[in-house]
């Protein structure tokens, strides 16, 4: 017990120093502007009042370590910046523009790990059938198409061609909450089935190891049926190396939704980010960068102690 | 008869690599794209930016192949001097991340004091989504091709650390390595012999398949807006135009988008191909 305490504070630790020098790179990159951010933002229009003003409200005309200070003083106090061209906070315009994005990344991973883990242990059962070449073909194609050209295509046939899904929008406040879903079917699709790609990949490799096994042999050398030998010897051996993926995919589904969000005009995270950066209103791409890193950090952390439950050999 | 001895071992390696149907596929269609994009001004029937009001949103047809977008210029011309800025992006993409990569992978796998600061620096990079660094780089430095190329090598540099890192741990405790540490071999000589050459292998794995996601990103990058000049004719940039167009002319979208997964697909296969070549118990796997 208490080594597995002392592991869970060991990792706690390598979890916020990870998290202290990505707030360190968010600070960084956008320091690195070349010339005067707060000139950048404000466009060849503005005076030199105008300028200074923007300075010293995004308190760059302090010294840099100062401004490091502050701008994790800030963080600590979860105050990520004010946003410059839709005056309000950082912080209120990620979270007004949270739930297209949460939700859609939740049913891509839902829609790729419901195609990834059937096909993909099916694959490895009958390693080497047609149907298994199918598959690993399929999947190498998937993993090459964009999934926003996907998104594009997906339009094409279900919105326009037959008119099953709206092609865009999200809808307000006011629309019932299944109809705001229903706008989320053929991004999170598109989303999905391009992620389910490396997932089907990972469970194939996985189920390929385990089934090599010589306890999946004494198994099935006892007499055990196929189905309990596949599912329960090798699959829940397989899991670990399939949760990690899978823990890695939703960072690759947070990228996604980024492009996917601007073809299905859906006014989530990844919209306004994209603005943000036209508009070059850098306390919502720090803000925005910052949120999407520690969510990656924490996910990653939970997947770890997801370890210890799916097998009680590991130990932190 | 000295000929014969040095280029026999290259035909039999290259026999070998070419025996392997992923590299054999991957290869062939990758040589075309390249050969079509070093190739344009031979192969596309028209200038990429001539414009032809008269013609414009035709359909395919044998005068223009991939048919026509609204200013009437030629899809098919244009996918084809795309490919040379895509893959110019992509190139530059990987030769940034590679020295990058490699530095710090070496670094932290042979250097045991440098291990802990620069692989907590490689999660922290590895923890931002790959797209998002990357605009938010562009969005720093100015977008423009040759920003669009750092922002996507520096996002991709850790991937190539990671590998080499690992490597070079392994390397580290080879008997040879500690024979030439112990033979008085200075550190850079050691790095370099035998380190470094031993390398090459996990490198060309990773680096062909930073090859594929740069592609993807650019276009991505391109599509969004925020990546080369819209001027500029890349896959991305054709799709992002051709968007309004798309429910009356969606051949804008479905050629450049196919030039897209037919080049990321090549390199797949080909990052595939060499990777069984070079871990055989993957290859048993697939």
């Amino acid at each position: 017990m208490a080594r597995i305490s002392w592991g869970l504070l060991h990792r706690l630790g390598g979890m916020l120093i990870v998290l202290a020098l990505v707030v360190t790179v968010v600070f960084i990159i956008v320091r690195v502007t070349p010339g005067d951010p707060a000139a950048v933002m404000l466009g060849s229009d503005a005076t030199p009042e105008d300028i200074a003003q923007l300075r010293s409200r995004m308190g760059l005309d302090a010294p840099l370590i100062v401004q490091y200070g502050q701008f994790v003083g800030g963080i600590l106090r979860g105050d990520l910046g004010q946003s410059i061209f839709l005056n309000q906070p950082v912080t209120q315009a990620l979270a007004a523009r949270a739930e297209p994005t949460f939700f859609l990344t939740l049913f891509s991973i839902l829609i790729a790990v419901a195609i990834a883990l059937p096909v993909g242990v099916l694959s490895a059962v009958r390693r080497g059938t047609l149907f298994d070449q199918i598959v690993v073909t399929l999947t190498m194609v998937a993993a090459s198409v964009p999934s926003f050209w996907l998104g594009l295509m997906l339009i094409q046939v279900f919105a326009v061609g037959t008119g099953w899904f709206p092609a865009s929008g999200y809808g307000g406040p006011d629309t019932p909450f299944l109809e705001r879903l229903h706008h989320l079917v053929l991004p999170a699709v598109a989303l999905g089935v391009v992620n389910s790609a490396l997932i089907t990949r990972f469970t194939r490799a996985a189920m390929l190891d385990v089934l090599g096994e010589d306890y999946v042999r004494t198994a099935r050398a006892k007499g055990a049926n196929e189905r309990r030998v596949i599912l329960k010897h090798a699959l829940k051996n397989a899991l670990i190396p399939i949760i990690t993926v899978i823990g890695l995919s939703v960072a690759m589904l947070v990228a996604g939704a980024v492009v996917t969000e601007t073809v299905f005009g859906l006014p989530g995270v990844g919209n306004l980010v994209v603005s943000a950066v036209l508009r070059r209103d850098y306390p919502v791409i720090q803000g925005t960068l910052l949120v999407v890193a520690a969510i990656y950090v924490l996910i990653n952390f939970i997947v770890d102690m997801l370890y210890i439950l799916v097998d009680p050999r590991v130990r932190l | 008869m000295i000929a014969a001895s040095t280029t026999m071992p290259v035909v039999a390696g290259l026999r070998r690599l070419f025996r392997n149907r992923a590299i054999l596929l991957g290869a062939i269609v990758l040589a075309l794209v390249v050969l079509a994009a070093i190739l344009a001004p031979l192969i596309a029937p028209y200038a990429p930016n001539k414009l032809s009001i008269v013609n414009k949103l035709k359909g395919p047809s044998l005068t223009h192949l991939f048919g026509t977008d609204e200013f009437g210029r030629d899809i098919f011309s244009r996918a084809i001097y795309a490919g040379r800025i895509s893959l110019l992006v992509s190139l530059g993409v990987v030769f940034i991340s590679t020295v990058l990569g490699v530095i710090m992978g070496v670094a932290a796998g042979y250097f045991r004091q440098l291990d802990a600061p620069i692989s907590r620096l490689l999660d922290a990079m590895m923890s931002f989504p790959d797209i998002l660094l990357a605009i938010a780089l562009v969005a720093a430095l100015g977008p423009s091709l040759a920003t669009v190329i750092i922002a996507l090598g520096i996002t991709y540099a850790p991937r190539l650390a990671r590998i080499v890192r690992g490597s070079t741990l392994v390397l580290r405790e080879l008997p040879y390595i500690e024979a030439a540490v112990a033979m008085g071999l200075p550190t850079w000589q050691v790095l370099m012999r035998h380190v470094l050459l031993n390398l090459a292998s996990p490198i060309l794995v990773q680096a062909t398949f930073v090859f594929a996601s740069a592609m993807l990103a650019e276009a991505s990058l391109s599509f969004l807006g925020v990546g080369v000049s819209s001027d500029m004719p890349t896959w991305g940039t054709m799709l992002a135009s051709g968007r309004e167009f798309m429910n009356n002319a969606p051949w804008l979208m479905i050629f450049p988008g196919l030039a897209i997964v037919l080049s990321v697909l090549s390199l797949q296969l080909l990052g595939d191909g060499l990777r069984d070549l070079v871990d055989p118990r993957l290859a048993k796997e697939s």
